[in-house]
């Protein structure tokens, strides 16, 4: 493999062209761009970019944004994994249209998915006027906003063990029930684990999606300050006040949260093909 | 001893059968009861939304609904949001092909970050995708006075709504193509290359058919996002009706004004166009994994 690899970058051409093209477009449409937020909160001094970052209305935005995320990430993992079992282990009528169903999510706008959501929670909603009378409030509320999310990052967990359990050798469970497992004890045993590092892949990616969303938790959630708002829609609240500065700061919070996330779930799927591998 | 094992197993083989069916399959009662949880989750979170866009569309009736589309701003809207998706897809196309040519058949150092690079503007928020074009090109931004002086208008203009676009769709292509062309390798493109094709009759030829459905997936992905986007579009588009307005956008006009049928019937062409990409997303699936007919 890496004979030839080295021989052919003498051999194919293109190399310069099309790395060097790569490097443009990439340098150009994102990392200039991106460069631009972390220089101009260098425009602000330490104490300046404290206050703004740690404002009574902003840390109530975080405390929401990272709570719904990381619940939505956890209904995600535990309905995900369910689905994914489903999916791969039980034949029912209607399988692969379920299956392509799963990825509507990725497929469906999410301004689209915002209003669609609220008109079925509202409290005059399909499901909304089913929970009103045991005093459950989805729509304006702090589970619209866990609702929205979770829709939108239903996809992740499902996709990212779906190949996983379909790889997964029938041997194995035969094994353990040869051995004299009982059925939970093989599940919990020897199948959980092997699911483990995708299932956390899937959940990290699950989170990391919630976190920026915006557009279908704003029609949903009602944008009360310091109770529904959460911190992407600060950030648009900053611009719109021509508080750049402002807006930067808050950016650049939720750019080191995503890029730290980031990392996190490259590790998680180095370890994932690791294990796959071994 | 290994004798004495084997045939100890053989001699308990009826009840190991036994047991491994126990184990290894699940009751029927528990099929049921899963199968009918997960239907139920995806039906409350999927089935019923998307229902809920086309029964509020045509609530008023089909004349209603198509009066919707007759509107100035929402055709203005349409035009806008495919010129977008025109110039962003074709523009992420070549990139993904230019990338993961690089990447795939070629060693160099730093390859590992550059992926991750490639994969930046799906870690950030569309908010924040946005806002670094409005700190480059707005008002107060780096490039601000500058187009300010030669007239030029980026920002709340469609140049603004295109770089956006382009941004938040930059991965797609790029990251299909890669795994797919690390996978082929390089072994055909040498074949041809020492017949003594060129370098672009080989890529036209050789590398294309190759990876033409993996390229397809990613650019049926990459449209559906590219028509879209709401946060990042709506952060630099200074929501100008008939001008600066895309059809999600338009979509949020109409709703904020309690315009609710109209705001449905819009909406529910952006559902219509997810269901076809979900459809050509399965059809693509299905074509790719048949095998190459010689």
């Amino acid at each position: 493999m890496n004979a030839t690899a080295s021989t052919s970058r003498r051999i194919l051409p293109g190399f310069g062209l099309s790395l060097g093209f790569t490097l443009t477009y990439l340098g150009l449409i994102v990392l200039l761009p991106l460069s631009a937020a972390f220089l101009k909160t260098a425009g602000l001094t330490w104490d300046e970019f404290w206050t703004t970052i740690t404002a009574p209305r902003v840390l109530a935005s975080y405390r929401l944004s990272f709570g719904a995320s990381l619940a939505a990430g956890a209904l995600n993992a535990f309905f995900g994994l369910l689905v994914a079992w489903v999916l791969v282990r039980y034949p029912f009528p209607g399988r692969k249209l379920v299956n392509a169903l799963v990825d509507l999510p990725f497929a469906l706008p999410t301004a689209v998915a915002g209003i669609a959501l609220t008109a079925v929670y509202a409290e005059n909603g399909w499901l909304g006027g089913l929970l009103r009378p045991l005093g459950v409030k989805v729509a304006f509320n702090e589970l619209g906003v866990l609702v929205a999310l979770t829709f939108i990052g239903l996809p992740f967990v499902v996709r990212t063990l779906q190949p996983v359990l379909e790889e997964l050798e029938p041997e194995l469970e035969e094994a353990a029930a040869t051995l004299g497992a009982s059925r939970w004890q093989t599940l919990r045993r020897v199948i959980f684990p092997e699911l483990l590092p995708p299932l956390l892949t899937g959940f990290a990616l699950a989170f990391a999606r919630a976190l920026g969303e915006y557009g279908s938790v704003v029609f949903i959630s009602g944008n009360m300050p310091m109770r529904t708002e959460i911190t992407p829609l600060l950030i648009i609240t900053k611009l719109e006040q021509y508080d750049y500065r402002g807006a930067t700061a808050l950016a650049v919070v939720m750019l080191v949260a995503s890029f730290a996330l980031l990392l996190l779930i490259n590790t998680l799927q180095k370890w994932s093909d690791w294990r796959t591998r071994s | 001893m290994a004798a004495g094992f084997i045939s100890q197993l053989s001699t308990t083989e009826p009840a190991a059968g036994a047991a491994s069916i126990r184990a290894t399959r699940d009751p029927a009662w528990l099929r049921y009861t899963l199968l009918g949880a997960a239907l139920l989750f995806l039906g409350l979170f999927l089935v019923v939304p998307l229902a809920a866009v086309f029964t509020e569309a045509l609530r008023r009736g089909v004349g209603a609904y198509f009066a919707a589309f007759a509107d100035a701003d929402a055709l203005a809207a349409i035009k806008l949001t495919f010129l977008a998706a025109a110039i962003a897809v074709p523009s992420n196309l070549v990139f993904g092909v230019a990338a993961a040519w690089a990447i795939a058949k070629f060693q160099f150092p730093g390859k590992s970050v550059l992926i991750t690079l490639i994969d930046l503007p799906f870690a950030v928020s569309p908010v924040i995708s946005g806002l670094v074009y409005v700190l480059l090109f707005g008002a107060q931004g780096w490039f601000g006075p500058w187009l300010q002086a030669h007239d030029l208008k980026i920002i709340f203009a469609v140049p603004g709504i295109v770089l956006a676009t382009i941004f938040v769709t930059f991965p797609f292509v790029a990251r299909e193509l890669i795994p797919l062309m690390q996978a082929q390798g390089t072994d055909e493109e040498l074949a041809a290359l020492t017949l003594g094709a060129s370098g672009w009759q080989t890529f036209w030829r050789v590398t294309l058919p190759n990876i033409k459905w993996g390229l397809l997936y990613g650019v049926i992905l990459c449209n559906a996002r590219a028509m879209g986007e709401f946060g990042a579009v709506s952060v630099v588009s200074g929501h100008i009706r008939g001008e600066t307005n895309t059809i999600p956008l338009h979509v949020e006009i109409l709703y904020n004004e309690y315009n609710f049928v109209a705001a449905f019937a819009v909406a529910s062409l952006l559902a219509l166009l997810a269901l076809v990409t979900l459809g050509l997303k399965s059809l693509v699936e299905w074509r790719a994994r048949q095998p190459v007919r010689t």
